[in-house]
C-alpha cells in the first residue's frame, strides 16, 4: 500500500550529491514505497533545497530494520558529543 | 498485424484547463482503436509505468500516462517530481485534480485520428485507487484497478485521505466494466475490502471481475521488485489484454489483432 504520508522538517546544513555539495533547507521523512531500494517499503529521507529547484535534492531509502539503527546511532552520538559543542 | 508505434512526451491540457506533461504511446495502425489512460504509482511518473503504455501500444492500443506531479516541478526528473510533492505537501494529489488530468487524458486520446472513441483506465498502486475514481466520476468504457488501497477502507486519523467518505460508497456511479487484480496476500487492501468491495458492485448491479492471487501480496506485477510475483502477473496481463479487448475494440477482427499480439 501507499501509505501517503509524509513528516516534514526544517534542517540546517549541508548534502553532497553527484552535482557536488548543496545547502539544506528541508527534511522530508517518509515509510512508503521507495524508488531504488529493493523493498516493498522503506523509510525514506529527501534533504532539500526547494530554492534551487526539484533537484537539489540528496536521498536515502533505507529498509526499516537500518532506519531504526540510524536513527538510534544518531540519537547516542548526539548524546555522547562533549558538553559545550552542541549548541 | 502492422506494429508499429510512437511514444513520446507531449503536453496535454489537464484539470483546470491547465497543460501537464503526459507519455504518449500510440499505434500507428490506421484503426480505428480505442484508448488507455495509464495511472503512474506514488513513486511517480516513472520508467515502468511507462513500459505499460508501451505495451498497450505494441499491442494495437493508443496509451497516455499523464505526470501526476508536473505542477509540482515542471521538467524535474520523475522521482524528484515525487519528493517535490511530497515537500509541498501535493502527496496524495487531491481526487478533484486527478479526475481533471484523467479527463483531459481521455480527450487527448479520443481526438486522436485513430481513436474509436473508447477510453479506458488502468493504475496500478496509488493509480489503482485513482482508477476506481476515474472510473466513477468519468464517462468511460473500461476500468482496471490493480491493487488501489482506500478504496474501501477509511483512513485513520491524522492521515492526508482521513475525513472523505471511502470510494466505495460511489460504486452505484461507476460509468464501466471494472476488472480488478489483487494479491490474496495484500493488507491494503486486504481480502476482505477486496470481498467488501465486491459486495457494493454486485449490491449496485455493476459489470466487474475480479482476480486475486495466493502467494502474492501488493504491487505484483511490478518487475523491478521484490514483490514481483511473475505467475500472477502473467495471468494478469492475461486479463487485462482481455478486458480491453472486450471493451475498447469495436470489432471481432480489432479483438483477433489484440489477441494476437499478447
Amino acid at each position: 500500500m501507499c501509505t501517503y504520508l509524509t513528516e516534514k522538517v526544517s534542517i540546517s546544513g549541508s548534502a553532497k550529491g553527484p552535482t557536488g555539495w548543496i545547502r539544506v533547507t528541508d527534511a522530508s521523512v517518509y515509510f512508503d514505497h521507495p524508488v531504488h531500494a529493493q523493498a516493498e517499503h522503506t523509510l525514506n529521507i529527501d534533504f532539500l533545497d526547494p530554492a534551487a529547484g526539484p533537484s537539489a535534492r540528496v536521498a536515502v531509502e533505507l529498509t526499516a530494520e537500518s532506519a531504526r539503527a540510524l536513527a538510534k546511532a544518531i540519537q547516542a552520538i548526539m548524546d555522547s558529543a562533549p558538553p559545550g559543542l552542541i549548541t | 498485424m502492422y506494429d508499429a508505434i510512437l511514444a513520446e512526451s507531449i503536453t496535454i491540457t489537464g484539470h483546470d484547463s491547465d497543460e501537464i506533461e503526459a507519455y504518449s504511446a500510440r499505434t500507428l495502425q490506421a484503426g480505428p482503436v480505442g484508448g488507455v489512460v495509464v495511472l503512474h504509482h506514488l513513486p511517480g511518473y516513472d520508467r515502468q509505468t511507462a513500459e505499460f503504455a508501451r505495451a498497450f501500444a505494441a499491442g494495437g492500443l493508443n496509451a497516455v500516462m499523464p505526470n501526476l506531479y508536473h505542477r509540482e516541478a515542471p521538467g524535474a526528473a520523475p522521482d524528484d517530481a515525487m519528493a517535490a510533492a511530497r515537500a509541498s505537501g501535493a502527496i496524495p494529489v487531491p481526487d478533484e485534480r486527478i479526475v481533471g488530468e484523467v479527463a483531459g487524458a481521455a480527450a487527448y486520446l479520443r481526438g486522436l485520428s485513430n481513436s474509436n472513441g473508447k477510453i479506458g483506465v488502468i493504475g496500478h498502486c496509488s493509480g489503482g485507487r485513482q482508477s476506481f475514481l476515474a472510473a466513477v466520476s468519468l464517462p468511460l468504457e473500461a476500468a482496471v484497478d490493480c491493487y488501489g488501497g482506500f478504496v474501501v477502507e477509511t483512513p485513520p486519523e491524522g492521515h492526508p485521505l482521513h475525513g472523505s467518505p471511502a470510494l466505495v460508497e460511489r460504486a452505484g456511479n461507476l460509468s464501466c466494466p471494472l476488472l480488478g487484480l489483487f494479491g490474496a496476500e495484500d493488507q491494503h487492501p486486504s481480502p476482505e475490502h477486496v470481498a467488501e468491495l465486491e459486495a457494493a458492485l454486485k449490491a449496485h448491479g455493476k459489470t466487474y471481475e475480479f482476480h486475486s492471487y495466493d502467494g502474492a501480496g501488493h504491487a505484483f506485477l511490478q518487475v523491478d521488485r521484490p514483490s514481483y510475483r511473475p505467475e500472477a502477473a502473467v495471468d494478469a496481463w492475461q486479463h487485462i489484454w482481455a478486458w480491453f479487448g472486450r471493451y475498447l475494440l469495436s470489432s471481432g477482427s480489432e479483438r483477433s489483432q489484440i489477441c494476437a499480439r499478447t
